[in-house]
């Protein structure tokens, strides 16, 4: 019946190839435009092949200074990663029994993802506002050196930023591990208990190896949505701007394909992790047997 | 049993995500809403109890007199964008979802095909809008062919910042958000429920409306839920591919607080976060979302 290769299978495939092109192809356009001579423009046809526009591009050219929120956003990404994997394991765990509050956190995850990302970064920058009104009042009203003479701001990449980018990578490190631990066979674990095993040593030991390939994706949508994340950051950087945030500056300002250049390594640095991710979740599978 | 009071409970491991949501998430919605009611002048925000953020929003909009106000306007414009880009996300998603569950016979295949579709995700949706510039410029490849081929005879200005661009750049982005919660629910689909019904002589089409698309209602509200949220409160995209000529509400309130009149901007996004919640409350209603993972 519906496995037979009819018509409609045809169709079908037609359409999922389509859709696959719809995908991949304008991206594929805009690498194909960055390898342009130095006489190209923003549209085709290309104008000679050459590497010109990347070279422009790490010669800082018109742009600004791309090297450093490219060093930003990897950092911050790194960093979002290991928490994200950190956080939502350990809740992921908690989560398998109900607990005080399990379902108001549950709430609240869900609702991380679908609150509208600029009310989140408003109310995140609001609140760190507040937080130096308030330190600059501790400051003067008890005489504060310190505070009074260096203070600025609290919002910051690593304050403010990195928490606004959590409540974005956090609801999808949990939801995976729901869904791990929905399919999890808790008999290897009773079996390890029963053996005597302490629950960290159960843990380590057993669950661990069970769950790594899962920690990979995890750790794979940790980074790479904080490393392209845009509108939650947008209100809560500070004075240092991420890749995406200067990239959407870009948008309005740069007329020449340097910004396909950019376009392509940002895309190949992600395509890069992807690829690693996916390599190391077969290898954890397989070693696994 | 005494030891196992003891024993710290695994609850305790939820704390530091616990701690996450209460700063960065909890408390930011908690002041956007009591700040919505502060005063402002151009250098600070004052701590008050008035309504102006509010009566200033909807100004002039229940006067039905004059033309339709700001707010309506840009909320009307919203609401236009979410329908359209539910339409085709949802037909797109679904029959993507379709094939990869129904066609693809080899999991290994399916799984391929899967990231296949999900690897744009993890990619830079900045450089996936901008992506359609060559394509749909004035002298981008669509003008181009349409030009060669004589169907047009001037390069065609719609086709890039504007609503459709707009409407494009979103299915292009959030197509997915409808795939993955489709397939789901189409993977948990008894394979003997589809025999039955073709044994008992039910057509392609009568089993894909009877049996497959009541058996997918939660992962294609799932996806609505997501897709419609996210339009919603876009203005990155709706700037973007607008060219920054078209209104949304998030737009309205990054300028507000890029002018710091940051309790009207809390106002805005108080009455934004409503209508998304009503939105999605109404929609959870049919399902329990927590089963569905």
């Amino acid at each position: 019946m519906l496995n037979k290769k009819n018509k409609t299978y045809y169709i079908c495939v037609f359409f999922f190839c389509l859709f696959v092109l719809f995908l991949y192809g304008p991206t594929f356009t805009i690498v194909l435009l960055s390898f342009q001579g130095p006489d190209g423009g923003l549209t085709f046809p290309l104008n000679g092949v050459s590497t010109y526009w990347f070279k422009e591009l790490w010669r800082g050219g018109s742009v600004v200074d791309i090297g450093s929120a490219f060093e930003r956003s990897m950092i911050l990404g790194v960093i979002v990663m290991v928490l994200t994997v950190i956080l939502s394991v350990s809740a992921g765990l908690a989560f398998r029994k109900k607990f005080w509050g399990s379902d108001t956190l549950f709430f609240a995850t869900v609702a991380s993802l679908i609150v509208p990302s600029i009310v989140l970064s408003l109310g995140v920058a609001l609140q760190f506002r507040l937080l130096d009104d308030f330190t600059k009042w501790l400051g003067t009203t008890f005489d504060i050196n310190y505070i009074n003479e260096s203070f600025q701001t609290t919002l910051g990449m690593f304050t403010s930023g990195l928490g606004a980018q959590l409540t974005w990578t956090l609801p999808f490190g949990l939801l995976i591990m729901f869904a791990v631990f929905n399919r999890f066979d808790k008999s290897y674990e009773e079996a390890a208990r029963d053996l005597g095993a302490t629950p960290w040593k159960t843990f380590k030991e057993v669950v661990f190896p069970l769950i790594a390939p899962s920690i990979i994706g995890i750790a794979l949508f940790g980074f790479t949505l904080s490393y392209d994340e845009l509108a939650r950051s947008s209100q809560v950087m500070g004075a240092g701007n991420t890749l995406p945030l200067e990239l959407r500056g870009l948008t309005t300002t740069v007329t020449t394909p340097v910004i396909y250049a950019l376009g392509t390594v940002t895309t190949f640095v992600s395509f890069s992790v992807i690829g690693i991710s996916i390599a190391c979740y077969i290898w954890l599978k397989r070693k696994r047997g | 049993m005494k030891f196992l009071k003891l024993k710290p409970s695994v609850g305790l491991l939820s704390i530091p995500y616990s701690l996450i949501f209460v700063f960065f998430f909890f408390i930011p919605l908690a002041l956007t809403f009591i700040i919505s009611f502060w005063d402002y002048n151009e250098y600070s925000i004052i701590p008050d109890f008035i309504f102006e953020n509010y009566s200033y929003i909807f100004k002039d909009c229940f006067n039905f007199q004059k033309d339709m106000c700001v707010t309506f306007k840009t909320y009307l414009s919203t609401f236009i964008f979410c329908f359209i880009t539910w339409f085709f996300t949802l037909i797109i998603g679904f029959f993507v979802a379709y094939f990869l569950a129904f066609y693809v016979n080899s999991v290994t295949w399916q799984i391929a095909l899967f990231l296949l579709c999900t690897i744009p995700f993890w990619t830079s949706n900045v450089i996936r809008m901008i992506s359609w510039i060559p394509l749909l410029g004035r002298n981008g490849l669509v003008n181009d062919f349409l030009l060669s081929t004589g169907i047009i005879d001037a390069p065609q200005e719609w086709l890039l910042y504007s609503g459709f661009s707009i409407v494009l750049a979103f299915v292009h982005l959030y197509t997915l958000f409808m795939i993955v919660p489709i397939f789901n629910s189409m993977m948990r689909i008894d394979k003997s429920i589809i025999e039955a019904a073709y044994d008992n002589g039910a057509n392609g089409l009568q089993i894909l409306w009877n049996v497959i698309i009541p058996l997918c209602k939660p992962g294609i509200v799932i996806g609505s839920i997501f897709v419609i949220t996210v339009v919603m409160g876009d203005f990155i995209t709706i700037g973007i591919m607008g060219g920054q000529q078209i209104p949304s509400i998030g737009k309205i309130i990054y300028v507000e607080m890029s002018y710091l009149q940051l309790p009207a901007a809390a106002a805005n996004a108080v009455i934004l976060l409503a209508l998304t919640l009503l939105i999605i409350w109404i929609m959870t209603k049919m399902i329990d979302i927590r089963k569905e993972l």
